[in-house]
């Protein structure tokens, strides 16, 4: 019998959701890995099976721990993601993104890592090397800048995803830095911010250096969006350039926010969760009202969900990899909060429960169909 | 010669806080505790080969500022894990 399960990656450790396919009832397990920091937890969606997870104690050098029992046991990567070794070289402080590779390609899996770095495993994360399209790029300094040009925890490659429809054509986003495309299996990567505001930079026509902080693509029609961290966009493929559908949300809300999450089957609808971005840039719901907002139109339009959230005084972030959907139907939604709280909606947004109070810092949420 | 660890590392050694290993500079002796240890290596040094950020490492209290230091089999080496943050 289907089973979901939502791996809750914390600043503090991992936890795992578990729900049956009626997700009415739900159990916790965990913690894994208490104490250190969990950025990622993802299962393969290839195998339904495999489970890995990006993790650092605040001491300790980063490794990359995989399961194949949903966390019963762990088996730490025998290779994790680490730069050549150079005069003057880099060494990866923290993996922050884990991505399975195309449907097809079973084993193979992609890493991006703090500072910005692209990793490339064949055997199902035991073992992992640079992909020096990117990491070896001669560009690569000049995309994503320098330390004055990254977040205050460090420049991150986050939001790797492949074409459904092409194994080759891949995607990721560097804050800083901006998204970056590849048509050959990652061999050489091209910026690809056309009509992307970047308002912290001096050319707003810069070709790259944004910072998009959530990028999406959808998994059987090959639609890309982003939240990025200037507004919300659609990539208009014909064109080359990327729309701000983010324009048609509420001028008292705006666009500025970290996760997006599309709908499993249909590309035309999205989510975000709009945080302030006024004044010093608060990062917070705006006025202390969570919400969600959806689009059923590719962003033509956008209605608002709040039905059980706090209406008011809650003042928390939720991260870009913090949101997620499931593949049932109705969709599933869920997002985790800085204040540790798990929220989920069982009918597409029209509704929220919270589903657990208290854990760590949410870093992350996935949410996948096991069997 | 004689290693004490940080309870971090534990996992690596079967929650032995201290170990056996051999090596005639701490580069080797660090090589030769991730050979027994799998692992525990990385954790503590970079890929570049630097000590990572919040670890110390002492060889008969004095602090090694570098992997090349020449060691002898009577020496106790302590790895120190900093916490910090809260």
């Amino acid at each position: 019998m289907a089973r979901l399960l939502v791996p809750v990656a914390t600043r503090k450790g991992l936890w795992i959701l578990e729900a049956d396919a009626r997700r009415r009832s739900w159990r916790m397990e965990g913690p894994h890995f208490l104490g250190q920091v969990v950025n990622h937890a993802v299962i393969d969606p290839r195998d339904r099976r495999t489970l890995l997870a990006a993790v650092k104690a605040g001491h300790l050098g980063h490794t990359i721990y995989r399961s194949e029992d949903f966390g019963r046991t762990w088996e730490e990567a025998s290779r994790p993601p680490a730069f050549e070794k150079a005069e003057g070289g880099e060494s990866v402080s923290h993996v922050f993104w884990l991505a399975p590779a195309h449907a097809s390609e079973r084993d193979r899996w992609y890493a991006g890592t703090s500072p910005q770095g692209l990793f490339v495993s064949e055997d199902a994360g035991r073992t992992w090397s640079g992909m020096a399209g990117f990491n070896a790029n001669p560009d690569r300094r000049k995309w994503i800048g320098d330390a004055q040009d990254a977040p205050p925890d460090g420049g991150t490659l986050h939001s790797i995803h492949v074409d459904p429809n092409n194994s080759r054509h891949m995607y990721f986003g560097c804050s800083s830095g901006g998204v970056f495309e590849s048509r050959d299996h990652g061999a050489t990567w091209h910026p690809f911010n056309r009509g992307c505001a970047a308002d912290f930079l001096a050319d707003p026509k810069a070709e790259y250096g944004h910072d998009p902080h959530c990028l999406r693509v959808h998994p059987v029609s090959g639609d890309v969006y982003q939240q990025n961290h200037c507004g919300i966009y659609r990539l208009d493929r014909a064109r080359g350039r990327w729309d701000r559908i983010g324009r048609h949300m509420p001028l008292e809300i705006g666009d500025v926010g970290f996760p997006m999450v599309l709908h499993p089957r249909d590309p035309e609808t999205a989510w975000v969760f709009p945080m302030d971005g006024g004044t010093v840039w608060p990062r917070m719901p705006i006025q202390g009202r969570p919400a969600a907002y959806r689009t059923r139109d590719g962003g033509a339009t956008w209605e608002r969900q709040d039905r059980g959230l706090p209406p008011a005084q809650a003042w928390f972030t939720v991260k870009r990899q913090a949101m997620a959907a499931d593949s049932f139907d109705p969709v599933g939604l869920y997002f985790g909060t800085t204040g540790g709280e798990v929220w989920a909606s069982f009918d597409e947004g029209a509704s929220w429960r919270c589903l657990t109070l208290h854990l760590p810092h949410v870093y992350a949420i996935e949410a996948a169909r096991v069997d | 010669m004689k290693v004490l660890l940080p309870t971090p590392l534990a996992e690596y050694t079967r929650h032995r806080r201290e170990v056996e290993a051999a090596g005639d500079t701490l580069a080797e002796l660090l090589v030769d505790l991730d050979r027994r240890y799998p692992g525990l290596r990385f954790r503590v040094i970079d890929e570049q080969g630097a000590i990572r950020p919040h670890i110390k490492i002492f060889v008969n209290r004095v602090q090694a500022r570098s992997l090349a230091l020449a060691l002898a089999a009577s020496d106790e080496v302590l790895v120190v894990a900093a916490l910090s943050g809260g």
